[in-house]
């Protein structure tokens, strides 16, 4: 056999290998997850090692549990569920609000410092989160922030700018000038520019972005530690699972079925939208 | 219109139509300011101000309490990193911070390489193990360090389970508690090992995003043309494609680093920075929190930014012109 041959062959071999293990390193711990959310705690500690669940035990209890609210004796999800919505669509818009003008303007115009602008929202990003928990932390407790959504809010808008703008600017600036400046002079003014003819036709990746920044919100875990952790009333799922997990001995399989309440919205959202997310985020990749 | 008002003004002694030209440049450069301000201010509020008044902090000695009576001029002072530079907890806690960065991004990279090539040529349900290898990073960070955490158990995790009754282990392994471990009469740091894998299996999705949509626009005539002279398949990466992906693995050394670096919750959640994980994130956190003291916490943090910050600019002086180069 030649050298060519044996390496096709080995590495024809390797390829499916590479891709079972991968596909089982991926999935097995979400799968884990969904398992022991349907098992019994008495199950799971007989035998460990079991990782399917039979018709008899299967059992919904620790949803049950998790999905009721405190006031019944429950771990309170729903409210949680509630603020990490505000949070994550409150943080969404006003985003998006915020980016479109401006991944427009750095897509487009020409102004003073508009490239130190783009390095600066560049550099935004790489400025360790601890560095602003210190500060924010004091400032909020000083304006009386501290402990509200609303901050919560605040502090997300400034981590998804950044990436929003990169998301949005390289996907605006393949919309043709051509038919803009035929809109200009048909008489539209730069505004009615970008929400008649710009948008609409970026409206693909403005969803991207949407869904991404939504992601990043609902998915965050320090600054609500941070900010949330004295007021068990606006508790996001993240920090709730996590308190939750901290506090007095509850078992595995409520932690389990609170990962995937919290997992699911995510999972759901980013499957109904994978090829316009993977683009959006790497779009650029193969010019660099 | 365009090509008219652009014509080079030399060429016309005097040029009419300048006047306009002017107003429309005015007035690009006020609407463009205008689009980008809201962005600039809340950038400005929450991102900048805040780090400049972190720099300030970690010269003063400040206590959350006095902060609400003390002025942003408090007392100025070197103390605070003094005792950063001084305490034998700083140290080992940068080298954890360092192994754990590199280990995490290599880690991260080379898998997600390894998948990209892997998933490279279209097969049926390629689709669908290209979404399920997304999962790790798109699921939130709270439920995967659970997940991780009870799989990993000592007392009813499966791994362990399986690991004595199949794999011959003499007991369980405290994979996220146990500092060290002997493997073959070899210390192995078992909790720092576990925390860069679980970053690796985090991450290694991003860098496969990134390096399969750059193979995509690798043209086929290349490798082609390399078949019809009889190389191997090794070498068709090696001299073929590794090549033109080298940018992109460049790129995603340095947003890897830059992330991993900084990071906080996944060691948080993983261990609490107990058993030698002690990255200095968590440190951070932990001055913050523990001791309210915001001056050694943001002089903390000040320290680590700037290692960083050294550390990019070696990496771009070594590096970034060997990149350039390997592009033109």
């Amino acid at each position: 056999m030649t050298r060519v041959m044996f390496q096709i062959r080995f590495f024809g071999i390797m390829r499916w290998v590479v891709i079972a293990v991968l596909v089982v390193a991926t999935v097995f711990p979400f799968y884990y997850m969904l398992l022991l959310s349907v098992k019994p705690i008495d199950e799971l500690l007989l035998d460990p090692g079991r990782i399917w669940v039979s018709v008899s035990e299967f059992s919904v209890d620790s949803y049950r549990s998790v999905l009721t609210s405190v006031e019944n004796g429950g771990q309170g999800f729903p409210r949680m569920l509630r603020n990490s919505a505000v949070v994550s669509i409150g943080a969404m818009l006003l985003t998006l609000l915020v980016a479109i003008p401006g991944a427009y303007a750095v897509s487009r115009l020409r102004f003073t410092g508009s490239r130190k602008v783009g390095a600066l929202f560049l550099g935004v990003y790489l400025f360790p989160a601890t560095l602003l928990a210190v500060p924010l932390f004091v400032m909020f407790a000083k304006v009386g922030l501290q402990g509200s959504l609303v901050g919560l809010i605040i502090v997300y808008i400034a981590q998804t700018v950044p990436v929003a703008i990169y998301m949005l600017r390289s996907y605006f600036s393949t919309v043709p000038v051509s038919i803009e400046e035929a809109a200009a002079l048909d008489g539209c003014s730069r505004f009615d520019i970008l929400r008649r003819i710009v948008l609409p036709l970026a409206a693909p990746s403005v969803m991207a972005t949407a869904l991404y920044v939504f992601m990043i919100a609902w998915n965050e875990f320090l600054f609500a530690l941070l900010f949330l952790a004295a007021e068990p009333d606006h508790w996001t799922v993240s920090l709730g699972l996590q308190q939750l997990a901290n506090g007095v001995e509850v078992p595995k399989t409520v932690l389990m079925a609170g990962s995937v309440v919290l997992t699911l919205p995510v999972v759901l959202m980013f499957y109904g939208a994978e090829r316009m997310l993977t683009e959006g985020l790497t779009s650029g990749a193969d010019k660099s | 219109m365009t090509t008219v008002t652009e014509r080079p003004a030399a060429t016309d002694p005097a040029p009419p139509r300048r006047p306009t030209r002017n107003l429309r440049r005015r007035e690009e450069n006020r609407t463009g300011v205008a689009l980008v301000s809201p962005t600039l201010l809340i950038v400005l509020f929450v991102v900048v101000l805040p780090i400049l008044w972190t720099v300030m902090l970690a010269f003063q000695n400040v206590r959350l309490v006095d902060i609400q009576s003390q002025g942003l001029w408090g007392n100025w002072t070197l103390q605070n990193l003094e005792r950063v530079f001084g305490s034998p907890g700083f140290w080992s806690s940068l080298w954890t911070t360092l192994v754990y960065t590199i280990g995490s991004t290599l880690g991260s990279i080379v898998v997600g390489l390894v998948a990209a090539l892997a998933l490279r040529k279209p097969f049926r349900g390629r689709a669908l193990i290209r979404g399920a290898m997304l999962l790790p990073y798109v699921a939130p960070v709270v439920a995967v360090a659970f997940v991780w955490q009870v799989l990993l158990s000592p007392d009813l995790g499966v791994v362990n389970h399986w690991g004595t009754e199949w794999l011959g282990w003499d007991r369980p392994i405290a994979f996220l508690t146990q500092r060290s471990y002997e493997v073959l009469g070899v210390p192995v740091p078992m909790a720092l090992f576990t925390v860069i894998a679980f970053e690796t299996w985090r991450y290694f999705p991003f860098a496969f995003l990134f390096l399969i949509a750059r193979m995509q626009a690798v043209p086929a005539v290349l490798e082609e043309a390399a078949v019809v002279d009889g190389t191997t398949p090794w070498q068709r990466f090696r001299f073929i494609l590794l090549p033109q992906l080298l940018p992109v693995v460049a790129l995603l050394c340095v947003l890897r680093f830059i992330f991993t670096f900084n990071k906080f919750d996944d060691v948080y959640l993983l261990t609490g920075g107990g058993a030698g994980t002690d990255v200095v994130a968590v440190r951070v956190y932990r001055f913050l929190t523990a001791r309210f003291d915001v001056g050694l916490a943001s002089a903390q943090a000040v320290v680590l930014a700037v290692v960083l910050i050294v550390l990019l600019g070696l990496y771009f002086k070594f590096f970034g012109r060997k990149v350039q180069e390997e592009q033109s």
